[in-house]
């Protein structure tokens, strides 16, 4: 488990096990901070997940990790120095938009990124086999298809396998599971700690907050700021929600409402973040409901932390 | 339900009930768009019967999008209430409400066009339960979504059910999945369990041991990796170890890893 420690000296090939570091960083599109002076550093066998709403600031973030767009302040360093085409060989990048070429078989499309990727290093298509976590069945499978025909969770499994092929040191995965099934998910992020333990650094963000778990650090974004950085536990805290179980859920949830109290639907219970017993009690008046209080989720957290206000 | 020779979808039965939300859940290939366009209305089945509401009482939300992208977000509203001849006062109290529940009162003059994912979901939403159906048909509202759109369509699927209607979303996620009063899992276009997520868990074949290290090779292909310990599958739930209490992700986990063990047994493909 990799620790963070300190920056060592600058220019060393890994600072001090640091792989990846932003200090103080920043950037603005003319009136607008996008980022707005953030710290984060990825050392090798850290699997860290970014979380935030859309617009808080993520890709922004990752762009700029992968030299993409410049920092209009701050430092951002990969692997020692400044973001540089020799950098970006020893990084795996999976996109959103999963970055494949539709008009390839999967083979060719493993065969081009390494080749964009692992100068010197062997290319799947070539002599030496790709170890089994890199060549997934489907790409043997779907041999003569091209990848614009495959089902969407095959050619996610084929971008995963591009942008690990080439061993990289550091990973940076935008939303790897999106719309994914649980037991698919699982065997990806079985291959995303298996890099991790190997000693590669992951980046990781996810919409699905469950997953958050399957990192050792969180670190959560909200208007371009890190609002929270630990672990799933240290982050959720021993916050707590009051849950309503209600005769009729309906009806509690009109006098939740009309209190101004924001309730989720979780069942036939509602669950009250940010409200005390006594203000949930008397919200509900004489409706039949039984009250109590939970552990808040790291979701329920998650609002907490990163929604103004009032909303 | 077929596709050509394909079986989209084998038998499967659901019921959604008003005042209730149902969720229809399962992976990429599964089934679900092709139930729910089924009971959107928008496929006839192959075999077998579905009953639902007459088209003018059901609002249905495709899972691409269900907007006019060159109209702004209250002329996609406007649009939508003219077609169902809603009352105009009644149209502009409903669209107030449910754009102000949606976090979407300021995007009123936007073009749908130019939203993000999340804002144009939530708007499909919106348009879709603006006349009040019966049934309430959202085709994976949330896919894609991040976590605070996510809180916003669930306070809309929420009033939409608290109001009376019956409402069926299919989700990637299995939490949403477990806010549900029922739950249809969907695999490979059959049912894998049906009930409430209580039920699907109880009835989940079997037991689950957790491990801190990296499982035996006989027990590998009926482990997985969560939260950063392994599971393991045991069909007769009689093997030794520290037992895991299942939720919905693992009894879900559990089906679909059942179907590719029998599937890759008889040596399928």
């Amino acid at each position: 488990m990799a620790s963070r420690t300190g920056m060592a000296g600058a220019g060393d090939r890994v600072m001090g096990g640091v792989l990846a570091e932003c200090v103080a960083v920043s950037r603005r599109f003319g009136g607008f901070t996008a980022v707005d002076g953030v710290d984060l550093t990825i050392g090798p066998g850290e699997v860290v997940g970014l979380l935030g709403a859309n617009g808080a600031g993520k890709t922004t973030l990752i762009r700029m990790l992968l030299g993409l767009l410049p920092a209009s302040a701050g430092q951002v360093r990969l692997f020692g120095g400044p973001p540089s085409r020799q950098a970006r060989r020893r990084l795996g990048y999976m996109p959103q938009g999963l970055g494949l070429y539709d008009d390839l078989t999967p083979a060719e499309n493993l065969a081009f990124t390494a080749a964009v990727f692992g100068a010197g290093r062997p290319a799947a298509a070539g002599a030496e086999a790709p170890p089994p976590e890199v060549a997934p069945p489907a790409a043997v499978r779907y041999g003569r298809e091209l990848v614009g025909d495959l089902p969407l969770g095959v050619q996610r499994r084929v971008a995963f396998a591009a942008a690990l092929q080439h061993h990289p040191d550091l990973l940076i995965l935008d939303e790897p599971t999106s719309g994914v099934d649980p037991l698919a998910r699982a065997r990806l992020w079985e291959t995303i700690a298996a890099a991790a333990e190997a000693g590669a650094g992951v980046l990781v963000t996810t919409h699905y907050l469950d997953e958050a778990e399957e990192c050792g650090r969180l670190v959560i974004m909200a208007d371009g700021r890190v609002v929270a950085e630990g672990s799933a536990a240290e982050i959720t805290g021993g916050r707590r929600v009051c849950v309503v179980e209600a005769d009729s859920w309906a009806a509690a949830l009109d006098a939740l409402e009309a209190a101004g109290l924001p309730a989720a639907l979780a069942g036939r219970t509602l669950r009250v973040p940010g409200a005390s017993l006594a203000e949930v009690r008397r919200a509900l008046g004489s409706l039949p409901a039984r009250v109590s209080e939970a552990a808040a989720t790291l979701e329920e957290r998650f609002f907490e932390l990163t929604l103004p206000a009032g909303r | 339900m077929r596709h050509g020779r394909r079986l989209a979808l084998d038998q499967v039965t659901f019921q959604a009930r008003p005042g209730q939300v149902s969720a229809v859940v399962g992976g990429d290939g599964a089934g679900r768009s092709t139930l729910l366009r089924c009971l959107g209305g928008a496929l006839a089945p192959s075999s077998g019967t579905v009953r639902r509401p007459e088209q003018r009482d059901i609002g249905y939300l495709p899972a691409s999008s269900g907007t006019y992208p060159d109209l702004t977000v209250a002329e996609n509203l406007a649009f939508r209430a003219a077609a169902y001849r809603l009352p105009a006062a009644v149209a502009a109290e409903r669209s107030g409400a449910f754009l102000a529940r949606a976090g979407l009162t300021a995007a009123r003059d936007r073009l749908a066009g130019r939203l993000s994912g999340g804002m144009r979901q939530k708007l499909g939403v919106v348009a879709a339960m603006l006349t009040s159906p019966a049934l309430l048909v959202l085709d994976e509202p949330t896919t894609g979504v991040d976590p605070v759109s996510r809180a916003d369509l669930w306070s809309l699927i929420a009033r939409a059910a608290a109001d009376g209607a019956a409402v069926v979303v299919a989700t990637s996620y299995l939490d949403e999945a477990e806010r549900a009063a029922h739950v249809l899992v969907l695999d490979a276009g059959t049912q894998l369990a049906v009930g409430t997520p209580d039920q699907i868990v109880a009835a989940m074949p079997g037991g689950l041991r957790i491990s801190d290290t990296v499982p035996p090779d006989a027990d590998r292909p009926r482990a997985w990796r969560r939260a950063g310990r392994w599971r393991i599958w045991d069909p007769g739930g009689t093997a030794d170890g520290e037992r895991a209490q299942p939720d919905l992700q693992d009894a879900v986990t559990v089906g679909i890893l059942g179907r590719e063990l029998a599937a890759a047994g008889v040596g399928e493909r």
